[in-house]
């Protein structure tokens, strides 16, 4: 989130697109509602299905699953169109004036420089043209048929409502009167948020969902603003914290890189990474990443990492590829590529898509390990649970370790909200029976190896054996200490470059990132996290909270990065002279010689509104990007691309009916089925009384939901025979699941480029472990594809069949393996 | 003075007794009454903040817990309700949250490490010292067998490919940066987490 969930209030449109935050984040939602009661503000719902959040809406308009791009793309035609934009705001805080370079294309669905055969992109014509000092030129005229804003209006024009209509099955008149009540938010002084959550993430073009959206809102003026801005409602306590931390094959802490093959040595690393401005005067922040990573190389590896081994760059491992992301993993280890794989509170046979690749993977290991506080499925894999998980414990030759872990009562820690906050939270009880923690449990494979290494050698020791690891007890490291840690502190005296006064003394917490130093004399184990454990204390552990001005601020409860900033970019929620857009809920405002305001100034505390520095500072053109340049795998401007599994030609060029730029294994390709045979359009989904595959082993939500379904309309059921409560078969080219049907009114049949389409809703809960019945998982359906940036599986969108079959017998939904002696039949 | 939730619980509590049936004339039967009626339960336990385990919304919660954290008493969790004081969830929650002492006290919760052998049927209850120094032994044979030192055009990669994990997506960030630590130093790369999913 750009914003806070309090923040939501503040704003004059909600849209609620690519989400339900209604049923799967309802305590947040509370805020849309205190929006409309209070700020008279009105919510749009765009969902295939008529949610519990499409009932309090004001308009709700359906959508084909995986055509939110063209929808959106549309109500960018619509803003252009009626010169319903905030013309200052574009002007100054986005590159719509930035001229691009000669022989920038786009034709019959492909930008400039597709291979076919990598599936990739050459995008070295999808940048700026520069001048000779080396920055973007600018027609701030628009009138430079290749500013930003031209190339920008020729992309849009094919998504005419007609267009719209056609490809999503949305009404034109609901599409319409949707765009209209956007547009009233290009008026400075009013915002529109936008909520979303998986239902953008989770598609071949999932990245570009958000994108299109993130246009929309730079040219309206909403992004930095009260109640605007992007927020992606993340669906785990600590997701944010973990992406934060970067446990992710490409990544580092704070939003770093790991290195490349061809980034042969650091400096070599580096020339990618310090972005040079490409606007006179403008701040560039990655320019001080050599500070960062150094810090951070100093926390992993302390005196071991020095100038003279480029701060032990080469212990780091590099990758050959985009990244070892959980496709390729699965497709690796079906490939018989891997060994071994750890599941630290994770559980991939329900999460992961085509669960029948992930249990044919996982027989195929030599040791699997799974760390949780539950009994889960993977844990479980290689027992035979009947239809729901078939199996031959005898043939599976896999090891498998259930190591029982503590769960969040049981444990002190910072977890990381929606917002960025860092909240700190205190252990009320001790772990049953033998569970430990997972610092525990990681200290003693640590320990183990690293005296196995230092004893008899083995490959590459150096950086385990070089490892920081001075915590008071090596065996569990105290929470405390590692937050401290993360924070970071100072290795030496340092004094202020500019004046040689005395900053940081040896041994203290850094106050803020903008102590670090790149020669080795600070420390900081996630830069983005200095300052939320200082030596005036644990900044996490705070808990006031009052508001000033009960802006949705809260600055003093608990902590938020970057720097306890609440609103990123939020100088540009001020006009160009510092004024606030919208002088009834300011942010920060320039007082002739500082920015002042209800959060923490989102760019240089004393830099005059006249120096010109633009408002985004990790750009180095200091502006948003309506044009993504290099950055996004599959295009500049976002494209309609048809999901992988669809039931429509993708009508704006057949030809490229979906993202060229998406990896697609062969072995997942030819597990791809066409509409003839799979002729319904299936979409996953969560249930307000559950939360993933958790909460079937807590009673009250197992009571409350105990049973797989899908949900389909009224009218498909007719056409089925299929009644209220019927159960039914679900076939899709990778597995089929047996379940009761839920008839209902939610979900229509939607016209899409004439043809009535249907949507099956599938809800993704149930496994064989818990106290819930059994289920076969959703993921039992799901193609294993992703999206071409981040390789987020498309569980929103694919083919499925349905046919109305027998009851099974009772034991295909009672609990227990097969295998070994039956556990107590299904309680419910 | 520094008054908790807890003890602004007794003190009414202690109070109504007192003053209500007091003024309303019972004197000693009134103190004999108030005596028999069972204390709230919740006076007894011990308060502690928390933070939802389920959504980013990350709603405050408050945990009440039986005993007092004297070294010899095992505290466990009898009940957990919303913290009215927290900005964002002030006091509610979900049908999820509303149902964590369910999930803190679930029969699916583990309490005892298990191993399976090759090819067996069931599991078998072991030691921690047998779970973890078999799965050290077993990482340092995979990667000493297929750590990559040098990738073919002789550049310095170290990574190790064949062993992979999957990080928590509700453990601490203290967790996350101890892990992240451990799995890098072994030049760990099939390393993910739950943001995509």
């Amino acid at each position: 989130m750009t914003n806070t969930w309090q923040d939501i209030k503040n704003a004059n449109v909600v849209l609620v697109m690519g989400g339900n935050a209604a049923e799967a984040h309802p305590c947040g939602f509370k805020w849309v509602i205190e929006a409309k009661i209070e700020n008279k503000a009105k919510l749009v719902v765009v969902d295939p299905r008529f949610t519990r959040t499409a009932s309090v809406a004001d308009i709700y308009a359906p959508i084909r699953p995986g055509t939110d791009i063209a929808f959106l793309s549309g109500v960018i035609r619509y803003l252009l169109e009626n010169d319903a934009i905030q013309h200052d705001y574009v002007r100054a805080y986005t590159n719509a004036s930035l001229i691009v370079k000669d022989g920038f294309a786009f034709e019959d669905g492909l930008f400039s420089g597709y291979n076919e055969e990598k599936r990739s992109y050459d995008k070295s014509t999808w940048d700026y043209e520069l001048d000779e000092q080396g920055y973007a030129k600018v027609d701030d005229t628009w009138q430079h048929p290749r500013c930003v804003m031209n190339l920008l209006k020729k992309h849009i024009d094919r998504y005419t409502p007609e267009m719209v209509s056609r490809i999503c099955g949305t009404p034109q008149d609901k599409y319409l009167e949707i765009c209209k009540l956007i547009a009233t938010t290009a008026e400075p002084a009013k915002a529109l948020t936008s909520l979303f959550a998986l239902g953008w993430t989770q598609h071949s073009i999932g990245a570009q969902n958000i994108r299109t959206m993130a246009m929309v809102q730079l040219l309206l003026g909403n992004i930095g603003v009260a109640g605007g801005g992007m927020n992606a409602l993340r669906g785990h306590s600590n997701i944010q914290g973990l992406t934060d931390i970067g446990l992710l094959s490409a990544s580092l802490p704070g939003y770093m890189n790991m290195p490349k093959d061809g980034e042969v040595t650091f400096d070599k690393y580096m020339e990618t990474k310090l972005f040079k401005p490409l606007r006179p005067g403008q701040t560039s922040f990655w320019q001080n990443y050599r500070k960062f990573f150094v810090s951070f190389q100093k926390a992993m590896f302390g005196a071991a990492a020095k100038a003279e081994n480029d701060w032990a760059y080469d212990w780091l491992p590099k990758l050959d590829v985009d990244g070892y992301d959980i496709l390729r993993a699965f497709e690796m280890m079906n490939n018989g590529q891997m060994n071994g794989y750890i599941c630290q509170g994770f559980n991939p046979m329900q999460a992961f898509p085509d669960r029948g690749k992930i249990r044919r993977g996982l027989s195929k290991l030599k040791y699997l390990v799974v760390m949780d506080p539950l009994d889960t499925e993977t844990a479980n894999f290689w027992q035979d649970y009947g239809p729901q998980n078939p199996s031959k414990p005898e043939d599976i030759q896999t090891e498998v370790f259930q190591l029982p872990t503590t769960c969040f009562a049981e444990e002190n820690g910072t977890l990381v909200n929606s917002a960025r906050w860092l909240q700190w939270h205190w252990k009320a009880a001790d772990a049953p029976g033998q569970a430990k923690t997972d610092l525990w449990i990681i200290a003693g494979l640590y320990n183990r190896m690293k005296t196995m290494y230092a004893r008899e050698g083995g490959a590459f020791p150096d950086a385990l054996l070089n490892l920081t690891w001075n915590y008071a007890d090596p065996h569990e490291p105290e929470p405390e200490e590692v937050s401290k840690e993360m924070n970071g502190r100072a290795l030496a005296d340092v004094a202020d470059p500019a004046t040689g006064a005395p900053l940081l003394k040896a041994g203290q917490q850094l106050d803020a990132f903008a102590q670090l130093r790149d020669d080795g004399t600070t420390m900081s184990g996630c830069w983005i996290f200095a300052g939320s454990f200082t030596d005036k204390g644990n900044m996490t552990a705070r808990r006031d909270a009052s508001d000033p001005r009960e802006a949705g601020i809260a600055p003093n409860w608990a902590w938020a990065w970057p720097a306890n900033r609440r609103i990123l970019y939020n100088r540009a929620s001020a006009n160009p002279e510092g004024k606030a857009w919208n002088p009834g809920k300011p942010v920060i405002e320039w007082n002739g010689s500082k920015w002042v305001g209800v959060d923490v100034p989102d760019y240089g505390p004393t830099v005059k509104p006249s120096d010109g520095v633009g408002p985004f500072i990790m750009n180095a053109e200091g502006v948003g990007r309506l044009f993504a340049r290099t950055m996004m795998n599959e295009g500049p401007f976002p494209e309609h691309y048809e999901p992988f599994e669809s039931p429509s030609e993708n009508v704006l060029h057949p030809k490229v009916k979906s993202n060229p730029a998406a990896r697609v294994f062969a072995s997942d390709r030819a597990q791809m089925g066409v509409s003839s045979d799979f002729p319904y359009v299936g979409t996953t989904y969560r249930l307000t009384e559950h939360f993933h595959y958790w909460t079937k082993h807590a009673l009250i939500n197992a009571i409350l939901q105990p049973e797989e379904f899908v949900e389909i309309g009224e009218v498909l059921a007719k056409e089925k025979g299929i009644e209220q409560g019927a159960w039914v078969k679900v076939s899709s080219k990778r597995g089929q699941v047996i379940c009761k049907a839920f008839v209902t009114k939610r979900i229509k049949p939607l016209m899409v480029d004439g043809k009535p389409t249907h949507v099956i809703g599938c809800p993704i809960h149930w496994g064989f472990t818990g106290v819930a019945r059994k289920g076969y998982g959703a993921n039992t359906l799901t193609p294993s594809v992703g999206d071409a940036n981040t390789n987020t599986p498309e569980f929103k969108a694919f083919l499925l069949n349905i046919e109305k079959t027998s009851p099974p017998p009772a034991i295909d939904v009672a609990q227990g393996p097969r295998n070994g002696p039956q556990k107590k039949g299904g309680s419910l | 003075m520094d008054l908790s939730r807890r003890g602004f619980i007794k003190l009414t509590g202690a109070g109504l007794a007192a003053s209500s049936l007091g003024a309303l004339g019972f004197g000693l039967a009134g103190t004999a009454l108030a005596a028999s009626v069972r204390p709230f339960k919740l006076t007894a336990a011990t308060e502690t903040r928390n933070t939802c385990t389920y959504c980013s919304v990350a709603c405050g919660i408050l945990i009440y817990s039986q005993g007092d954290r004297a070294k010899n008493v095992r505290s466990s969790v009898i009940h957990i309700e919303g913290d009215p004081d927290h900005p964002v969830n002030r006091g509610t929650l979900c049908p999820k949250g509303a149902g964590l002492l369910d999930i803190v006290r679930a029969p699916g919760r583990l309490t005892v490490p298990k191993y399976r052998a090759a090819g067996a049927t069931e599991w078998t209850e072991v030691s921690w010292d047998f779970a973890l120094d078999r799965v050290a032994t077993l990482m340092k044979q995979d990667r000493d067998a297929n750590f990559i030192a040098k990738n073919v055009a002789g550049t310095t990669v170290n990574r190790w490919t064949s062993t992979g994990m999957l990080a928590a997506s509700a453990a601490s960030n203290e967790a996350a940066y101890v892990t992240f630590k451990w799995a890098r130093s072994l030049g760990m790369v099939t390393f993910d987490n739950q943001a995509r999913v």
